[in-house]
C-alpha cells in the first residue's frame, strides 16, 4: 500500500514538473512574442506599429496564417499551397539576397500586391498605414526580426535593349541551368522534377506555369522576374541563380520567359518573326545530359 | 379629410415599418468565404456590413482577381448558396392607434417571438469575369419574392472602368441598406431611403429598393475612385413590365482618401432622377390597370451627398438627401385632372448619421440618427412639419461564431420613430421597437 503510493507520488510529481515546464515554455515564448510587439515596420516615410495592426491581423488574416503566426490557421487545411508561418522568418518576395531577412518594403509590396497562384489576394484596399503596421505585426512572429538585419538589395542593372539575339541567348540560359527541369520544356510547369518538388516544410508545391498568366508570384514587371530568379524564392524549391546567371544573361532569360506568356508582347511577336519556338532548345537537354 | 389623411398616413408610416422588418434581407454570403478562405470579417467591417475590401471584391463581380476566381478551380462538391435566418423576440409600441372600441385611440404595443423570414442566396462566377447573384427573399409565411437577380458582365476589355449588370439590382450607394447593421421594425431601415410624405402617391422614388434595369459601374484599381449610373423601370422593382413605358436613372460617384492613422475616408454623390405614371386606363374596373396602360407620367429626383468617415474604431456614415415629387403625385392627383388650388411639388430634405464602435472584429456598437424635414408642403396652408420624421437607433451586434464557414451575431437593438401630425387625431405619431434575436447565415 506504501509503495503504491509512492509510485502514485512520483507519477504525480513528475506529471506536474511537465506540467509546469511546458507551461513555463509557452510563457516564455508568449513573453517573448509579447516583447517583440514593440516591432515596427519603416516604408519610406511610413513608420507600423505591430501593436496597432492586431486588431486587422485578428481580422482579414487569422484565418489562414494563424494566432500565433505559423500557418496553421483554421483554413490552412483547405489551401495550396499552404499559408506562409511567419514564425521561419523566411519570405518568398524579397529585394535582398537568398537566405536573408526581406526588407520592410518587400514585406509591404508582398501584402498590397497579394501573391499569384495562391489564396493569397491582394490587401490594397487597406490604407497604407495599416499595410505598415501589418509588416510589424507580421515581423513580430519571427525572433529573426530582432537578432538579424535585413539582407542587402541586390542591384538590377538597366533593362538592354530587346534583340533576335537575346531572345535565343535566353532560350539557352533556360536549358543551360536547368529551368526546364522544374518548369518543363515549355515553361508549362511540368518538368520532370515538378511532381516531386516540396518546399522548407516538405510540402508538395507546383512549379510556375509561364503559360498561365501574366503575373508572377512577385509581381508583374520585367525587373520583378529578374528579381525572382536572381534572389530565388526562399522557402520552395526556387533557388537563387545569381552565382550561375550574369546580369546580362539574367535579362536574355526575362525575355525569353515574357515571350512564353499568353498574353501579346513585343518577346512573343519576335520570337514569332524568327521562329524561335518554345522547348526546341530544352528538348535536345536530356540527350546533352547523358 | 385630415383625419382620413392622417389615418392612410399612420397606416402607411406602420406598414413601412413592418415591411421593413419583414424585409430585412442583407448580402452576406458564407459562400465566398468558403470559396475564398477568408473569414467574414475578411470582407465585412461587421457582417454584412462591408468594408473597403469587401467592397473592392464586390466591384471586381465577387472576384479576388487572382487566377482562383472562376469556379472551375472549386472542388465539385462546392456550391454557392447561403441561408440567413433571424429568429427574434420583439416587443413593437405605437403610442396612437385608431380603436373602434373605445371610440378613439390608444398605445398599442405587442411582442412575442417571431422570425423576420428567411433568405436564401446564391452568387459568385460563373466564369472569369462574368459574375451573378440572386436573393430568393420569404416573409415570415415563406412567400418568397426575387430581391435580387442580376447577371454582370466584369472588367469587359480588361478594364475596372467597364463593368455591365442587368436583372434586379440594389442602386450602387456606397451607404447600403442591405447590408445595414440594424434590424428592428422601428429602425431596420432607412426613412431616408424610403420616404414618401403625407398624401404622396409616388412609390417609385425608393432608393433603398432594389430596381429592375441596367447598371454601368467603374472604379479605380484600388477602388478608391467610384461611379456608376443605371436606367430601371419606374416600377420600383416589381416583376413583370412596368404600368407604363417609363424609366428612372440614377448616378452615384465616391472618391476615398486615406487620412494617416485615422484610416480611409470616402465621400460621394448621388442622384435618382426619374418619372412615373400618375393615371392608367384600366379594364373591368378601376382596381383592373391595363399593363402597359400608364399614363399621365410626371418627374421625381432625390439627390444628395454621402460619406464613410474613420476614427481608428469609430466610423460614421452620412447621407444626406434633397428630395422633390411633382404637384401630381403629392397630391394623389391622376393627370390630366385639375390639381387643388395652389397646389406645388413636394419638396423635403433630409439626413442620417450612422456610427459604429467596432469593439474588435466581432463586437459593435450602433447608433443611428435620422432626420426628415419637409421644406414644402404640396397644398399652401398644411402645417410645414406635417410627415417630418426622427428616427434614433441603438444597439449591439456580438458575432461569437465568425468562420470561413457561418456567422452567427446575437444582435439586440431598440429604435424610436416619430412622425409629425400622422396620428389619427393629428398630433404626432411615434412607435418604438425593441428587437432581441439572432442573426445567423451558413
Amino acid at each position: 500500500m506504501r509503495r503504491m503510493m509512492l509510485n502514485g507520488s512520483l507519477v504525480l510529481t513528475a506529471l506536474v514538473t511537465i506540467a509546469l515546464c511546458s507551461l513555463s515554455w509557452g510563457q516564455a515564448t508568449k513573453a517573448e512574442e509579447d516583447q517583440r510587439l514593440g516591432m515596427e515596420s519603416h516604408i519610406g516615410k511610413l513608420t507600423g506599429h505591430a501593436t496597432s495592426a492586431q486588431g486587422n491581423y485578428r481580422r482579414y488574416c487569422v484565418g489562414c496564417h494563424g494566432e500565433l503566426g505559423d500557418g496553421e490557421g483554421e483554413n490552412a487545411q483547405w489551401l495550396e499551397p499552404k499559408p506562409r508561418n511567419f514564425t521561419l522568418g523566411i519570405f518568398k518576395c524579397r529585394s535582398t539576397t537568398t537566405g536573408t531577412l526581406p526588407l520592410d518594403s518587400d514585406l509591404f509590396d508582398t501584402i498590397g500586391r497579394g501573391l499569384d497562384s495562391s489564396n493569397m489576394p491582394s490587401w490594397n484596399p487597406l490604407s497604407a498605414q495599416e499595410r505598415a503596421d501589418l509588416v510589424a505585426y507580421v515581423k513580430h512572429f519571427s525572433a529573426r526580426f530582432v537578432t538579424e538585419k535585413p539582407g542587402t538589395p541586390i542591384e538590377i542593372p538597366k533593362k538592354p535593349e530587346l534583340t533576335a539575339e537575346r531572345l535565343k541567348a535566353g532560350q539557352e540560359v533556360f536549358q543551360r541551368v536547368e529551368c526546364w527541369k522544374c518548369h518543363g520544356p515549355t515553361g508549362m510547369g511540368n518538368g520532370p522534377s515538378a511532381a516531386t518538388l516540396t518546399d522548407d516544410q516538405n510540402r508538395p508545391i507546383a512549379p510556375y506555369n509561364f503559360h498561365d498568366g501574366k503575373r508572377f508570384k512577385c509581381g508583374t514587371t520585367d525587373e520583378d522576374l529578374y528579381r525572382i530568379f536572381m534572389t530565388g524564392l526562399d522557402g520552395t524549391p526556387m533557388p537563387s541563380w545569381s552565382d550561375n546567371i550574369k546580369p546580362d544573361e539574367a535579362w536574355d532569360l526575362v525575355f525569353y520567359l515574357r515571350s512564353l506568356q499568353p498574353m501579346k508582347s513585343k518577346e512573343k511577336e519576335l520570337a514569332r518573326q524568327i521562329g524561335l519556338k518554345p522547348g526546341a532548345a530544352a528538348a535536345s537537354a536530356p540527350a546533352a545530359q547523358q | 379629410m385630415t383625419s382620413a389623411r392622417n389615418r392612410f398616413a399612420s397606416g402607411v408610416l406602420l406598414a413601412s415599418i413592418f415591411l421593413l422588418f419583414a424585409a430585412s434581407d442583407a448580402n452576406a454570403l458564407p459562400a465566398f468565404a468558403r470559396k475564398y478562405g477568408l473569414r467574414c470579417s475578411a470582407c465585412h467591417e461587421a457582417w454584412p456590413m462591408l468594408n473597403y475590401f469587401g467592397q473592392k471584391f464586390k466591384d471586381n463581380g465577387y472576384q479576388l482577381m487572382n487566377d482562383r476566381d472562376a469556379p472551375i478551380w472549386q472542388n465539385n462538391g462546392y456550391w454557392p448558396v447561403t441561408i440567413r435566418i433571424t429568429p427574434s423576440w420583439h416587443r413593437e409600441s405605437t403610442d396612437k392607434v385608431a380603436v373602434d372600441q373605445t371610440g378613439g385611440q390608444q398605445r398599442i404595443t405587442s411582442h412575442g417571438f417571431d422570425v423576420g423570414g428567411l433568405d436564401l442566396l446564391s452568387g459568385g462566377t460563373l466564369d472569369k469575369n462574368l459574375s451573378f447573384l440572386f436573393v430568393l427573399s420569404s416573409d415570415e409565411n415563406a412567400v418568397f419574392h426575387f430581391e435580387s437577380v442580376n447577371a454582370r458582365f466584369d472588367n469587359l476589355f480588361g478594364s475596372p472602368w467597364l463593368n455591365v449588370k442587368v436583372g434586379k439590382f440594389e442602386l450602387d450607394n456606397i451607404v447600403s441598406e442591405k447590408r445595414g447593421l440594424t434590424l428592428s421594425g422601428s429602425g431596420g431601415g432607412f426613412q431616408l431611403y424610403h420616404f414618401i410624405p403625407v398624401g404622396d402617391s409616388n412609390f417609385v422614388g425608393q432608393i433603398g429598393d432594389n430596381q429592375f434595369g441596367l447598371e454601368w459601374m467603374g472604379h479605380s484599381a484600388n477602388d478608391r475612385t467610384r461611379i456608376s449610373a443605371s436606367l430601371f423601370n419606374s416600377s420600383d422593382g416589381n416583376v413583370d413590365l412596368p404600368g407604363s413605358n417609363s424609366y428612372t436613372g440614377f448616378f452615384a460617384g465616391s472618391q476615398a482618401f486615406e487620412i494617416g492613422k485615422l484610416g480611409t475616408q470616402r465621400v460621394g454623390f448621388y442622384a435618382m432622377v426619374g418619372q412615373a405614371p400618375t393615371n392608367t386606363l384600366t379594364s373591368g374596373g378601376p382596381e383592373f390597370p391595363i399593363p402597359g396602360g400608364g399614363f399621365g407620367n410626371k418627374t421625381f429626383s432625390r439627390v444628395g451627398f454621402n460619406g464613410i468617415f474613420y476614427l481608428k474604431k469609430l466610423d460614421f456614415q452620412v447621407v444626406t438627401q434633397h428630395g422633390s415629387d411633382n404637384a401630381y403625385f403629392a397630391t394623389s392627383t391622376a393627370s390630366p385632372d385639375p390639381l387643388p388650388g395652389g397646389a406645388r411639388s413636394a419638396v423635403w430634405n433630409g439626413a442620417f448619421v450612422e456610427t459604429h464602435y467596432v469593439h474588435n472584429p466581432q463586437l459593435v456598437f450602433i447608433q443611428r440618427s435620422e432626420w426628415i424635414r419637409m421644406s414644402q408642403q404640396a397644398i399652401p396652408g398644411t402645417p410645414s412639419n406635417l410627415g417630418d420624421i426622427d428616427n434614433y437607433v441603438f444597439g449591439y451586434r456580438y458575432m461569437p461564431i465568425m468562420n470561413s464557414r457561418a456567422g452567427f451575431a446575437i444582435h439586440n437593438e431598440y429604435s424610436w420613430i416619430r412622425q409629425r401630425g400622422t396620428a389619427p387625431d393629428g398630433t404626432d405619431l411615434a412607435s418604438s421597437s425593441v428587437l432581441l434575436g439572432f442573426d445567423f447565415d451558413f
